[in-house]
């Protein structure tokens, strides 16, 4: 069995599944149920100033999209950071890390943006023995509107400025967490690892609206006739997710800076490619609410098989091996020819692949009387779409044309490897 | 509970009130909402769809599940309802593993169709429920259409005639209208009244008139249709059952299996009396429907005889199966030679097809042999009514050409009463 063992700046854990900052870290009860599940670590829920304890709704904080059957896809909340005692929650952090040696136990903070505030806050936790801090710099709903969560995150100099606070005023580990409420993330983490963030972690939720009640026109949730936007999480926001993530794995400026992954994270497969992008761990929250704290244990062993199937012997052989190809469009080779192939042994005959290509793409698959469905060659500009609507799996298939061999649509032979920026249709090339 | 499946002879209540009250339930009740919703999910929206294609009725298949999927049955029932009026009822007896089912792509990938036939009863009842009728006339054309025979073929032929604003008065024979509907299918399949709520249902549509108790021939007569009416549509069924013609045939105990069942639809299950031993002759739906009833009234032994083989019989794969799995045994290959018994039956004597005989013993005989048009008072083209190119037309079992379905019969009331349309209107 591979080993599944992290250390991330510096924090051990058993393995690189940790629950997110959230409802499901809120209190030592249910950390320590995640903990007796085999969870690696949990990032505490968000802690706030000391003074009078955060109000959260009283009616319903979370909304959802869902799938056939109410497979729940998307979640969105409204919630507020921790509404107990701080004193509260630092004495059951410090109880439980006391207790659970081997795992993760990082505390996420939010306090107002100025350093007194930071530096009253570090002063307490320090007494904790709590293996490092986590900015939220994320949360769009509710502390955004007090100049607090992405309220900073979407601010690159405040980003800093407050990491640099921290990092003046802390030994700990520095995590910061960074909101996708913004145009390009990889402002923010270059902001935070300017000032001197040990890693960054993403994403926080998603502004949103999961859906409107068509009778009494609210948004939902809904709030006696009103709806707020929410964070949105789960399985929809994974490939949003993925590419914050590879962004900041790939750009120059923040190249080897430390990433936490979240966003969907729901099988040990979500896991793996998170930390193929260049995580180096991930961080899970609406699984676990959907599904409970067991499902850790399909990551594990998921996980672990499939490491020991390539032969990988610890985490860090995953992490980052997708990222050097990662890459723009620029560079992608124009001249990597495939055509759609549709198995006629596989084929149900459904028709969606005709549907597809006739009505939205390139009338490029012929069907006959008796429903045989073909892709022609000479139409085919192997968008995939075809792929992606067949019901059956690895039923129509990507064939690459082999160099030499002619492609039936453009008349050209296949050739070497040659992108965008050598090509003659380029103006910038032709400018040359 | 007098009797037990194992007293001799032809007696009552073999089961208690309550095994009946289960056994003649309804065999597949209702989807509820999110049954409805996950079923429909499973629906791949096919292009050209193979299940409209193997509808008689073409049915836009897709298009109402998609709506069952986004949570307007009401809009689902209505493009059913609009090219089947009784949808609701072949929701409940079409054979859709031969047909829809039958054609879903499913069905080839998983052999796990879409439950089309559940989906639709889910869309129908749920509309029906509401008492919402959802079609209305068209202005009054002041033409007069006759219908004879208040079946599945005559009313959808009614309804749609009436929708187009014709004035419709149909004839029927029977005390009930509905057809087989109401007379000739199992009593699980259209429980809780269903042919009768249907028929109900479908009157809302405002038009027609139906007068029960008159049969062509005895009570009218096509002369005086023609002349009275601008159309005449006939869907009178196939009336008379082919004779068996075998000595033993008018012994007491042997039924046909037609009247056997007509009875059990019109009759509180506790007062049917039933054999312990029955032998059910033939290899179709109506031979199914009477060996699985007779099981369910208690019947210890049931034997199936088929003279054809296994894959002749036209019950369907499905409901062989259904017919097992109730317990009855079934014989291929197997051509009756006589009915043994002196006043009261007491066995039939078969051959098989290699020559060998036996007998089954029974005290109740239900021939299911097959149907004719014979007795019928005209219009006969061989064995079947066929539509004339004046003023007269017809459909369902009478007529030539065609399944012995209720759904078929629907779809030639349906397309009878478009060709009226476009023949009066012209």
């Amino acid at each position: 069995m591979a080993n599944l063992t992290t250390n991330f700046i510096g924090i051990k854990s058993p393995n690189p599944f940790w629950l997110a900052s959230a409802p499901p870290t809120d209190k030592a009860y249910n950390v320590e149920r995640a903990f007796e599940a085999g969870w690696g670590g949990v990032v505490w829920k968000t802690l706030g100033s000391e003074g009078p304890p955060v109000v959260n709704v009283n009616g319903p904080r979370y909304g959802a999209i869902w799938g056939a059957d109410r497979r729940l896809l998307g979640l969105n909340n409204i919630e507020l950071i921790t509404d107990r005692p701080l004193q509260v929650n630092l004495d059951e952090i410090k109880m439980v890390k006391r207790k659970w040696r081997d795992r993760a136990m990082v505390i996420s903070l939010m306090v107002p943006c100025d350093e007194e505030s930071w530096k009253d806050i570090l002063h307490r936790i320090e007494d904790t023995e709590a293996d490092g801090v986590e900015l939220n710099f994320g949360c769009p709903h509710g502390m955004a509107e007090r100049g607090m969560g992405s309220a900073v995150g979407q601010v690159p100099e405040y980003i800093e400025m407050v990491t640099r606070w921290v990092k003046t005023h802390s030994r700990m580990p520095c995590i910061v967490k960074l909101t996708p409420n913004i145009n390009d993330i990889r402002k923010p983490a270059e902001a935070a690892k300017r000032g001197g963030a040990d890693a960054v972690s993403l994403i926080n939720t998603i502004n949103s609206i999961t859906s409107v009640n068509l009778d009494s026109f609210s948004p939902e949730p809904m709030i006696d006739g009103k709806g707020t936007h929410g964070g949105y999480c789960g399985p929809a926001v994974k490939p949003i997710a993925l590419n914050m993530v590879a962004e900041i794995a790939r750009a120059q400026a923040t190249r080897g800076l430390p990433i936490s992954g979240i966003g969907g994270v729901t099988t040990w497969r979500d896991a793996a490619e998170f930390m193929a992008l260049g995580a180096g761990n991930v961080q899970v929250c609406t699984a676990a609410m959907t599904y409970g704290f067991k499902i850790v244990q399909e990551m594990i062993s998921g996980l672990s098989d499939y490491m020991d199937s390539k032969g990988m012997t610890a985490t860090s052989d995953l992490v980052a091996r997708a990222v050097p190809n990662v890459t723009d469009w620029q560079y992608l080779n124009l001249n990597y020819v495939t055509k759609a192939h549709i198995n006629q042994d596989d084929c149900i005959k459904c028709g969606r692949c005709y549907a597809a290509c006739e009505d939205t793409s390139h009338q490029a698959i012929a069907m006959s009387e008796d429903r045989t469905f073909t892709v022609k060659d000479a139409e085919c500009v192997a968008c995939n779409l075809c792929v992606n609507v067949c019901p059956v799996e690895n039923c129509i298939t990507m064939e690459v044309l082999p160099k030499g061999a002619t492609d039936e649509r453009t008349g050209k032979k296949v050739d070497d490897y040659a992108n965008w920026t050598t090509h003659p249709n380029n103006p910038s090339v032709a400018a040359e | 509970m007098l009797n037990s499946p194992f007293t001799p002879g032809v007696v009552l209540a073999r089961l208690s009130d309550g095994e009946l009250a289960l056994n003649f339930a309804d065999i597949s009740p209702m989807l509820d909402a999110h049954e409805a919703r996950v079923a429909a999910d499973r629906c791949y929206f096919c292009h050209d769809a193979p299940c409209i294609t193997a509808c008689p009725t073409d049915i836009d298949i897709p298009l109402f599940i998609r709506q069952i999927a986004t949570g307007t049955p009401d809009a689902a029932a209505k493009t059913i309802l609009s090219q089947n009026i009784m949808g609701g009822m072949c929701a409940r007896v079409c054979p859709t593993e031969v047909l829809c089912e039958g054609a879903c792509v499913r069905e080839m990938a998983e052999g796990k169709p879409v439950e089309i036939g559940r989906l639709q009863r889910f869309a129908t009842d749920t509309l029906m429920e509401k008492g919402i009728h959802p079609f209305t006339r068209a202005a009054a054309t002041g033409k007069k259409v006759a219908v004879v025979g208040a079946g599945p073929a005559g009313l959808s032929c009614a309804h749609r005639a009436a929708m187009l604003g014709h004035d419709v008065t149909v004839y029927e024979a029977r005390a009930k209208a509905g057809g087989l509907n109401e007379y000739g299918i199992a009593a699980y399949k259209a429980a809780d009244d269903f042919a009768a709520r249907e028929v109900d249902w479908l009157l809302k549509i405002g038009g027609i008139v139906i007068h029960c108790g008159k049969s062509l021939g005895a009570d009218i007569t096509l002369a005086q249709l023609e002349a009275n009416y601008d159309a005449v549509f006939l869907g009178i069924g196939l009336g008379s059952v082919n004779a068996l013609g075998l000595a033993g045939a008018d012994l007491d105990g042997v039924h046909n299996a037609v009247d056997f069942i007509e009875t059990l639809r019109q009759t509180d299950k506790a007062k049917l009396a039933i054999g312990r031993d029955v032998v059910v002759i033939g290899g179709g739906m109506t031979a199914v429907d009477a060996a699985v009833q007779s099981r369910l009234l208690g019947a210890q032994n049931v034997t199936m005889v088929y003279r054809g083989a296994r894959e002749k019989m036209s019950a369907s794969a499905y409901e062989q199966e259904h017919a097992t799995s109730a317990g009855v045994r079934i014989i291929h290959n197997a051509a009756p030679k006589a009915i043994h018994g002196s006043a009261y039956v007491t066995g039939v004597e078969f051959t098989y097809a290699g020559g060998d005989a036996f007998t089954v013993p029974a005290d109740q005989v239900f021939l299911a042999i097959g149907q004719t048009l014979e007795g019928a008072p005209t219009l006969l083209d061989g064995k079947k009514l066929k539509t004339n190119a004046g003023k007269i037309w017809a459909g369902g079992d009478c007529a030539a050409g065609g399944q012995d379905l209720t759904v078929t019969a629907v779809a030639e009331g349906r397309d009878a009463a478009m060709a009226i349309h476009a023949k009066i209107m012209g």
